[in-house]
């Protein structure tokens, strides 16, 4: 087992690092305290690849593998959790369904410009009645002619206001499984301006809140009938397989925000003084930094080995990643919890106040324990694959 | 067109200078970067290629080590990589370093050469011009615009306090400052198909028409007696007077440290 790093990643690491630190740090305080969606960021990021990177170069990404994108979201999230999520959201959820269940049609009109960065993704699944019941779903595509009729809401939607092309999954009948009724759910692809497609609230979160997050609502909303993202009643599979993904984004956003977290107080502490000493210089911020330390480490071990099976899965669509995805989520959307509430505990007072950056990292990372399965989802997928 | 960019790897000054026993820079020991006022050149040359087509080619002299700067220049969008490395080649000032560099480029076809103005370890500004002198070129250094117009460019030469509009028939050299541009980040899949590629290796007995006498060390006519760090300076003094105050107030401390 080799746990060195090639060349390429170590020099795609010091990209993102560059990045984040001369384009995203800077504004992360801003973009947190007026809730701005970092649009000039999101155009950097694409003019420089980052917002393709798994998606092939023929589809106009660059051609990475998983690992390369995970890195990108956490050295983004190390300084910026809103923008990590931005680049997660677009591409494990809207780029990566495309691409893996899009047709031809589909992946020249929307993957190319996806993975350019010149138009941004969002996927819609939860409302309301569904979250980790995603059988709860109510909206409902009709087949009129030549085209679906949509209708219902979305809530919770990343990019919400901000994408341009939105994978939606919507109920397309009932159909009959071992003697039950149960909702036949489909993927559609849904364009921004379409006719019938609206916004409504856009949510006051806690934390990643320069992120842009909406409900969005379907009222008679017309899409051609070629935008069936793969096969009708597949939706949730597709949805399923597409969060397995998207669980890798936001474990590499939350390992971010637990190392962002830690670097932060590791310098602190070498500076605040207390009884004439460093705080550093106490056995007990010594200890707690050692178990953050080893914790994040466990962490990245955890999100970059999900990352490589995924990639296995590129070359092998046999191979499942379902369970390391799941884990690597699990055990880093914890961790950032844990070491984002240790670092505030570390700045003392300080780490209480807005201007230093544990105190929007902490909040931050409590969404990493929720979204796109909650801890306890992981909990079951993992335990569902140990008991079956 | 054909662009070859002269880049330098470069100590990362935020990660702390280390020196060998002879005076000369522990390259080996220190986190390292491709030299600000190279990467604008590189910049130019990238935009020159977006804009007409052509092909860059990026040249370097230093440690195997030094690869890492040429797949850096290759993933923003450099076509080839030539790295010129030999033992007998260290230790090199700006002669031998320009000795070797025209020694190399003879081997190259180019229309147009460019340099960083200068590297931040050194500082000199020397090796683009003496390039240009031993290749018998015309130079255009501290280029603050750069444009094509058939075989000619047509470049801003900075000064203080105004530009000169400098033009030029290639093949030639310019060299460029670091407020040329703002230099493009690397693309992760750029990273990727740069280590793909192989780069060029050359050592002494690649280089055209140069003389052992004019190499490494040996060749470097500059002694360093003493290198060292660059000392902090502290946080100064602040005050604020009307201006006639101030005057005397001046005097009166360099008149205290002797200066006057």
């Amino acid at each position: 087992m080799d746990f060195t790093l090639s060349k390429e990643h170590e020099m795609a690491r010091s990209l993102f690092k560059e990045f984040a630190e001369k384009e995203v740090k800077p504004l992360a305080q801003e973009v947190d305290e007026t809730e701005t969606f970092p649009r000039a960021t999101v155009e950097k990021m694409a003019k420089s690849g980052f917002l393709g990177i798994p998606v092939p170069k023929e589809y106009g990404g660059q051609g990475c593998d998983p690992l390369t994108y995970a890195m990108c979201v956490e050295e983004l999230s190390k300084v910026c959790g809103t923008t990590g999520v931005i680049v997660s959201a677009h591409t494990s959820l809207c780029c990566d369904p495309i691409q893996t269940y899009g047709t031809e049609e589909q992946k020249q009109k929307y993957l190319i410009p996806l993975a350019k960065g010149e138009k941004l993704g969002a996927f819609g699944l939860t409302e309301p009645g569904a979250g980790t019941d995603a059988q709860g779903q109510q909206t409902k595509a009709v087949l009129d002619g030549d085209e679906w009729v949509l209708n219902g809401s979305k809530c919770f939607i990343t990019n919400g206001k901000e994408a341009d092309v939105y994978v939606i999954f919507a109920i397309t009948g009932v159909v009959e499984k071992r003697g039950r009724l149960t909702k036949e759910i489909s993927a559609f692809i849904v364009e921004k301006g379409t006719p019938g497609f609206t916004f409504g609230t856009k949510e006051n979160k806690m934390g990643i809140r320069g992120s842009s997050t909406y409900e969005l609502i379907f009222t008679d909303c017309r899409i051609p009938k070629e935008n069936l993202l793969g096969q009708q009643g597949k939706g949730f599979a597709i949805a399923m397989h597409t969060l397995d993904g998207g669980r890798i984004g936001i474990a590499a956003q939350a390992l971010g925000l637990a190392e962002g977290a830690l670097e932060t107080t590791i310098e602190y502490v070498k500076e605040r003084k207390q009884f004439g000493r460093a705080i550093g210089a106490f056995q007990n911020t010594q200890f707690q930094l050692a178990d953050m330390a080893t914790k994040v480490e466990a962490a990245k071990m955890l999100v970059y080995k999900a990352a490589m099976k995924k990639a296995e899965y590129a070359t092998n669509p046999k191979v499942s990643y379902s369970v390391e995805a799941a884990m690597a989520k699990l055990y880093a959307a914890e961790v950032a919890m844990e070491v984002t509430t240790k670092a505030v505990q570390l700045h003392g007072g300080y780490g209480y106040i807005r201007e230093y950056d544990v105190e929007r990292m902490m909040r931050d990372a409590k969404i990493t324990e929720i979204y796109e399965g909650t801890s306890e989802v992981q909990r079951m997928v993992i335990s569902g694959a140990l008991l079956k | 067109m054909k662009i070859v960019v002269c880049i330098k790897q470069v100590p990362d000054t935020k990660g702390g200078v280390k020196f060998n026993p002879d005076g000369t820079l522990d390259r080996g020991a220190m986190l390292t970067i491709m030299n600000p006022d190279d990467k604008a050149g590189l910049e130019a040359a990238l935009r020159l290629k977006d804009q007409y087509g052509a092909e860059v080619t990026v040249l370097t002299m230093g440690l195997p080590k030094a690869e890492e700067v040429l797949r850096e220049a290759m993933a923003m969008g450099a076509d080839k990589g030539i790295l010129v490395t030999d033992r007998v080649l260290g230790g090199a000032d700006t002669w031998a370093t320009s000795t070797t560099l025209a020694g190399a480029l003879r081997n190259i076809d180019y229309d147009l050469i460019i340099t960083g103005r200068q590297a931040i370890d050194g500082d000199t500004a020397q090796v683009g011009p003496q390039i240009s002198e031993h290749l018998d070129i015309p130079v255009i250094s501290y280029a603050q615009d750069i444009k094509v117009e058939g075989d000619s460019v047509i470049v801003e030469r900075q000064y203080e306090d105004r530009y000169h509009v400098v033009k030029a028939k290639m093949p030639c050299l310019i060299t460029a400052l670091s407020e040329l541009n703002e230099p493009r980040y690397m693309t992760p899949g750029g990273i990727f198909d740069a280590y793909k590629e192989e780069i060029t290796v050359w050592g002494r007995a690649d280089l055209k028409d140069v003389d052992d006498a004019n190499l490494g060390l040996k060749g470097s006519p500059t002694k360093i007696a003493k290198a060292s760090d660059k000392v902090r300076k502290g946080a100064g003094e602040k005050v604020t007077l009307d201006p006639d105050e101030a005057v005397s107030y001046i005097v009166d401390k360099l008149k205290e440290k002797h200066v006057i």
